[in-house]
């Protein structure tokens, strides 16, 4: 195994031979003349990701703290979900009582079966992008582990105001550190999941879940 | 037509090309397709305006990892490994098609999920697995088709958009056991999740591509709509990940580039529904194994080419295929390459050497428009590399050839004109000659059929005859 | 301005025509034109199809005939985006480095002539007249390698009397592309089949452009279906005055 690596390397170097020796990665310049920082700052800047959030299919409603739990109950009766997936770390005190928590526990996580067979899950999320419309998961306390998210057909996802980054080289920048110290998994996800190829046309809804609705919670 | 050198080589372009240009039902689903995504790619790249800087910036950091790919690699090596993944090397299909069975029946199961991966086409991995076994289940719509219809791929992004949804319904009516399905794509897509989902949830190994792999942190991508992608690389206990060595990027900031040239450039989205990023190994979260699988197959010999190389910096947008009038008119499957379209027929030629006559012919199917360079996001000057790998062709043909490539029409024709271009007063001669000549051809005023290659030409033109006087006679009797 | 005709082989040859009026334009302009007779062909063929070793004595030749002049222009975009784009490639081939520099000193004196007339003259009216229905046809060479932007459409807006209409999908490839056209003649068929198409649509008698090249090739099917749609080339709408 280590030959081919060697090999490879060795190819590789001979194909680079007209690069001189002492040049560094660095000595090839990188312009960075693109927009790095947003200019929309409070309410222009979360209505713009309730907008493009809305236009990528997702449902989105814009909410105050005290309203969280009633809209939620509200949320999943219109949905008709029952049995609601429950993340580590989520707090509790935001769930209504109309829902039947399921509780995935770091010690007794849910099979796939038993997320398959629930009607939603809820989550928080780590971050999220007004230009693009999408919320950002980084597996990290009230988001779980990457499967919720995944196999229940209906997703529902808190967005704090405070969360909203205007560009999509905010939300990088944001996670630099985290990922190279702890290298967690990141999603990101731009409305519910879609295809668009069958004769092009888009449809939502393929294999992950068919439903994504957004809570945007001012303080 | 040619006599092909050896039995071995694959039709040219220009063969394939002709059955595919008389489909009209081919014809109509690429056109339709192709010009739909161009007008939204356009929406979505016009509203951005920093979009020819991201492209620069795209285009420079493709070249830094180019010009120094082997520190990244063994950069990403370690990071990795350090993450609690295995990173594998193989130099070729074969090798890696060996890796990962071997890593597979490690497994034991008789079934993987696999999330679409032009790679994993270009080794043939679904036909190494199944000789040993093991069925690999595309998972991506397009592909599931294209594997149900036991097709190939026509287009590197949406594979089956050479099929319409009245052939897609028969297609699963009969391999997916439904009586009653209508032809809304909504219901076949529903058809197929409720197939796939059983085989989700059953699913020990995933095996995937990968867009983009980071040096510094050891972090790959895959981007998707579906939702497939996530399945088939947080479900399993096995992740196999294959990807080429040139789909490094340095560091995890140079994804808030490639994520915003990407989408835009390929679904003509802002963001498409799903990217996911992991990095090697999560405790309690996603595939508890992971393998990476790195391959050279030939593109350390596209980096060996100072021309050619930049052709490593595609991202598999596909933008190039639907802004292309050739591509448009032939569709993928013209090409008789995994890597379609323009790219294609810049890639394919370097991937493979240039020995094989049909591969030799893919040089040669672009009228040199340049629609292809102007939409590229990082910026791959591809009718360049075009003329580049022409002028390798003839060198090649020159060198080699001997008695039988001398007497070749083109050959001769070319060489001729060279030398008569070269000294005016041969130049002058061949105008009057060309006047005499014509006369064999000409017919009230107009020349409709013309022999040999030229009567390609004819087929649909007329060519006007060479008028009396050349402008060079007019401006010299002008002065007298 | 004293400016060097650089008429191409494939107009000297085949179409004087736009030769001749691009000489009575710019001389109606007030310029003097001279022709140097020694010139022949850019070798962008030959380049293009791959034998570029022969292109080599045709780029030295180029570059002794015009290297003094003050401005070099011809009624043809791809022969100049030829010299502008793969002119310093050859010299590298042919590993000339004095070669390469006359190359380098040339370049930016070749000029395309409505590139000419618009960006360098500052000439947006040439007085022409052309009481005719047009469409122009953006060549793929002058639309995106030489980039010569509206200049054409800014020259053909200021023609007296022209009814200049919008051609559908004008910015796509008519199928020419040189041997391209002969290699693989049936998707280039098949282009030039939508191209046709689209002209016929706008309804114009005259489909205009930069390059006699792609017009020969739309020309000549026109001319098979017997369509009633002629093509000209610019410079020769350009030329054309009340009197002629």
């Amino acid at each position: 195994m280590s030959d081919s690596k060697d090999e490879i390397l060795g190819r590789v170097r001979n194909a680079l031979k007209n690069v001189p020796e002492n040049e560094h990665p660095e000595d090839v310049s990188v312009s960075r003349a693109y927009l790095q920082e947003g200019s929309l700052t409070g309410q222009k800047l979360v209505s713009l990701f309730a907008r493009r959030t809305g236009e990528y299919k997702a449902k989105v409603r814009r909410i105050k703290k005290e309203e969280l739990k009633s809209t939620i109950s509200v949320a999943c009766r219109e949905q008709e979900v029952k049995r609601l997936v429950i993340p580590p770390g989520f707090p509790p005190e935001w769930l209504p009582d109309s829902v039947e928590p399921v509780h995935d526990k770091p010690e007794e996580p849910l099979t796939h079966q038993e997320l398959d067979e629930s009607d939603g899950v809820i989550t928080t999320c780590a971050l999220a992008i007004a230009q693009t419309g999408s919320i950002i998961l980084d597996a990290g306390e009230g988001q779980g582990r990457r499967a919720l998210t995944l196999l229940p057909d209906y997703h529902l996802c808190i967005v704090r105001e405070d969360q909203v980054v205007e560009l999509v080289p905010e939300a990088f920048v944001h996670f630099d550190q985290q990922i190279k110290e702890e290298g967690s998994p990141m999603t990101f996800i731009s409305g519910p999941s879609a295809t668009s190829d069958i004769e092009l046309n888009r449809v939502e809804g393929v294999h992950g879940p068919r439903r994504l609705e957004v809570f945007i919670v001012g303080s | 037509m040619k006599k092909k050198n050896s039995k071995k080589s694959s039709p040219t372009f220009q063969e394939s090309a002709k059955a595919y240009l008389e489909n009209t039902q081919l014809r109509r689903n690429i056109g339709h397709a192709t010009h739909t995504i161009r007008d939204k790619r356009k929406q979505a790249v016009d509203e951005m305006p920093d979009w020819e800087d991201l492209r620069e910036a795209g285009s420079n950091i493709k070249q830094r990892v180019m010009r120094h790919m082997d520190k990244y690699l063994l950069q990403l090596e370690e990071s990795v490994q350090q993450a609690g993944g295995v990173v594998h090397w193989a130099k070729d299909a074969k090798e890696a098609n060996r890796i990962i069975v071997d890593l597979v029946k490690e497994q034991q199961v008789e079934e993987v999920v696999k999330v679409k991966s032009i790679t994993t086409d270009e080794i043939k991995l679904n036909k190494a697995l199944a000789d040993e076994g093991v069925q690999a289940l595309e998972t991506d719509l397009a592909e599931l088709i294209v594997q149900l219809a036991e097709d190939e791929p026509s287009h590197i992004l949406v594979p089956a958009i050479h099929k319409n949804r009245a052939e897609i319904r028969e297609l699963f009516k009969k391999k997916l056991e439904k009586a009653e399905l209508s032809d809304r794509p909504e219901d076949l897509a529903e058809a197929a999740r409720l197939y796939l989902r059983k085989k989700f949830l059953s699913a020990k190994v995933g095996i995937s591509g990968g867009n983009f792999a980071v040096a510094e942190t050891g972090t790959i991508s895959v981007v998707e709509s579906e939702g497939n992608g996530r399945m088939c690389t947080t479900l399993p206990d096995t992740l196999i990940t294959v990807m080429g060595i040139e789909k490094l990027i340095p560091t995890w900031r140079d994804f808030e580039v490639f994520m915003q040239l990407l989408p835009r450039s390929a679904t003509a989205e802002r963001m498409n529904p799903y990217n996911s990023f992991w990095t090697g190994v999560t405790q309690g979260d996603g595939p508890q194994e992971f393998h990476l699988v790195l391959l050279d197959n030939g593109r350390t010999n596209v980096l060996a080419d100072e021309v050619g190389r930049q052709t490593l910096n595609c991202i598999r947008c596909s933008a190039c295929l639907n802004v292309c009038p050739v591509y448009e008119r032939t569709g993928g499957h013209a090409y008789n390459s995994v890597y379609p379209g323009p790219i294609g027929a810049i890639l394919t030629p370097q991937l493979k050497g240039l020995k094989d006559d049909g591969v030799a012919s893919l040089p040669y199917a672009s009228s040199l428009c340049g629609a292809c360079y102007e939409v590229c996001p990082v910026k791959i000057n591809i009718p360049e590399v075009l003329v580049h790998l022409r002028g390798k062709i003839v060198d090649e043909k020159k060198r080699k050839g001997g008695f039988k490539a001398k007497l070749d029409e083109e050959h001769i024709g070319m060489k001729l004109m060279a030398r008569t271009f070269k000294k005016r007063s041969r130049y002058e001669r061949a105008q009057r000659w060309a006047r005499v000549g014509q006369g064999l051809f000409e017919k009230n005023g107009t020349i409709s059929k013309l022999p040999g290659e030229l009567s390609g030409w004819t087929a649909m033109r007329d060519i006007k005859p060479i008028p009396d006087q050349t402008f060079r006679e007019w401006w010299r009797s002008r002065d007298e | 301005m004293q400016i060097s005709l650089f008429i191409t082989c494939f107009n000297d040859t085949l179409f004087p025509e736009t030769g001749k009026a691009t000489v009575q334009l710019l001389e109606r302009l007030g310029h003097t034109v001279e022709f140097p007779m020694e010139q022949t062909c850019c070798g962008q063929m030959h380049y293009n199809t791959g034998y570029q070793e022969e292109a080599i004595p045709l780029v030295r030749k180029f570059v002794e005939v015009f290297g003094d002049a003050e401005a070099i222009v011809a009624p043809s975009a791809s022969c100049v985006a030829m010299v502008h784009e793969f002119y310093h490639k050859v010299a590298e081939r042919a590993r000339d480095e004095q070669l390469a520099k006359r190359v380098e000193e040339v370049t930016p004196r070749v000029f395309e002539l409505s590139q000419f007339l618009v960006d360098e003259l500052g000439v947006e009216d040439v007085g022409a007249y052309y009481p005719h229905r047009v469409t122009y046809h953006p060549t793929c060479h002058s639309l995106r390698m030489l980039e010569v932007g509206d200049a054409p459409l800014t020259l053909l807006r200021n023609v007296r009397g022209i009814d200049l209409v919008e051609l559908p999908a004008a910015e796509e490839c008519c199928g020419f592309g040189g041997t391209f056209a002969i290699k693989n003649a049936d998707t280039s068929m098949a282009m030039l089949g939508d191209k046709i198409r689209h002209i016929k649509d706008t309804e114009a008698e005259v489909c205009i452009a930069a390059d006699n090249s792609c017009l020969m090739h739309i020309g000549g099917a026109l001319q098979r279906q017997r369509g009633g749609v002629k093509t000209v080339h610019l410079a020769e709408i350009l030329a054309s005055t009340e009197e002629n």
